[in-house]
């Protein structure tokens, strides 16, 4: 029988969320790293037991974390990130050149194939490998001496390399996004990037098209379908069907078109969900509701429906952050979201209705889903 | 032997309780005593110093003899009751008030 892990990664520590097939019963495992930030984790395709996660704190910097037996214990990894030769700089807020920095892990992608084999996107923005389980770190430094990287500056989260995707049918490609300089594509492993922003609008910036400097918060796409990418961005949720190459906005009539989050049904590749929220200041969701929205046509018809079944519906004011969606591999599928206010929902039946796992966990950073079987 | 007080977050990360024993090889300075701690407890390389240059985090304050030993030099020798193992020699995080 098929079950399923919930991996959270929280302000103030880690915990993991157990339950079968129906969805409705869980054991909540944890504090794990009490008192520590932990940005993400994330368990191995090739391995379910093999799982990362990335710990920091402002007094004691960044820890990487390994476990082999699904989460039950844990072992201290390598942490030296050294960017390759010399960093270089990159804008400052005030617009001086400032040097890059590593600052902390955001997020962390296993391979999909090999469980020793993890990708990590730091801040300041730059991509490493490990291939010794975490033991170890290289830069992939193609992208932070990216031409244009010198121009890049940091959105209010900081310079941070915060997605990573891995194209199933090519894991020579892959696609990343850095706030704020947008997304990219490699085609050979990480060695070589090319912007992908076209059809991107941000007009909090002098060139609105320019070739990078947008704000995407976050890139999802459906293991069948590698070359359609759907994207939230600072403002615009938007698609491409060319790897990239052209995006569209789909926005829509949605309440707003700002956020963190989206992704993609396990099920069915035109099915996605985005969180609105309120922006640019407030940061938290539209009129106190707390509502995902869900697309059948991948954005394209205009068919956001509200899900709202479950969720708080009155003095709602929370936020969803990047990293902390999921959907995990059943059917119907189910789809996992954490809050700033420490609730971690799922509903088992692709949104349609919604249950709290946990409601007063501390403010969730990250949520990743693994299906067992 | 040199008694070394860690701060809760450190315990937690090193497996260890309140206070760790080393053995210190030579005279015991802070790099020495840093050297030992990291050897014995691999798991807190980097978070009390940086791995490269050796310098101290930022908001991490060291503590020997009720004397601020942050600044001082990494080579100066630690007092005598420190050395000896008499009184610990204390890495503390920074406290934020409020």
């Amino acid at each position: 029988m098929s079950r399923v892990r919930v991996l959270v990664g929280t302000r103030k520590g880690a915990f993991i969320l157990n339950s079968d097939a129906s969805r409705k019963q869980w054991e909540v495992d944890g504090p794990h790293f009490a008192g520590w930030e932990m940005y993400h984790l994330k368990g191995s395709p090739a391995n379910p037991d093999r799982l990362y996660a990335a710990q920091s704190s402002g007094w004691f910097g960044q820890v990487m974390q390994r476990s082999s037996d699904g989460g039950k214990t844990w072992e201290a990894a390598g942490n030296e990130f050294k960017y390759d030769g010399t960093p270089g700089t990159h804008v400052w807020y005030d617009g001086s050149p400032h040097p890059y920095e590593f600052k902390r892990v955001w997020h962390l992608e296993p391979s999909l194939t090999d469980p020793d084999t993890v990708y990590a996107g730091v801040e300041d923005a730059a991509l490493f490998k490990s291939t010794d389980a975490g033991q170890t770190w290289s830069e992939l430094p193609g992208i932070r001496t990216h031409p244009t990287a010198s121009g890049w500056a940091p959105g209010a989260g900081g310079l941070c390399l915060h997605t990573i995707l891995i194209d199933p049918k090519n894991p020579e490609r892959m696609f990343i996004a850095i706030s704020s300089a947008g997304a990219f594509r490699t085609e050979d492993g990480g060695k070589s990037w090319r912007p992908i922003n076209h059809g991107l609008r941000s007009n909090t910036m002098p060139d609105e098209d320019a070739e990078v400097g947008h704000c995407v918060h976050r890139i999802a796409l459906h293991p069948s379908r590698p070359d359609t990418l759907f994207m939230q961005k600072h403002w615009d949720v938007m698609r491409t069907d060319d790897s990239g190459d052209n995006w569209r906005e789909i926005s829509g009539e949605l309440p707003s078109d700002f956020g963190f989050v989206i992704d993609v049904n396990t099920n069915e590749p035109e099915t996605i969900y985005v969180v609105p929220i309120k922006s640019d200041s407030h940061h938290f969701v539209p009129d106190g509701k707390l509502r995902v929205y869900r697309s059948r046509t991948g954005g394209s018809e205009n068919d956001w429906e509200a899900l709202s079944k479950g969720l708080p519906q009155k003095d709602c004011y929370v936020n969803v952050l990047r990293d902390a969606m999921a959907v995990d591999a059943l059917d119907p599928c189910g789809v996992y979201f954490g809050t700033s206010g420490g609730q971690v929902y799922a509903s088992p039946n692709a949104g349609d209705s919604w249950a709290p796992i946990v409601r007063d966990l501390p403010a969730v950073l990250s949520v990743e889903v693994q299906t067992l079987s | 032997m040199i008694r070394v007080v860690l701060p809760a977050n450190l315990q937690t990360l090193a497996g260890a309780g309140r206070e760790v024993e080393l053995e210190v090889a030579g005279q015991a300075t802070q790099l020495s005593i840093l050297d030992a701690l990291e050897a014995s407890y691999p798991a807190l390389r980097g978070t009390i110093r940086d791995s490269d240059t050796k310098l101290r985090r930022p908001l991490l304050r060291f503590f020997a003899c009720e004397e601020d030993w942050s600044d001082a030099s990494p080579t100066a020798p630690v007092p005598d009751d420190v050395a000896s193992g008499k009184q610990p020699f204390l890495i503390i995080g920074a406290i934020a008030g409020g």
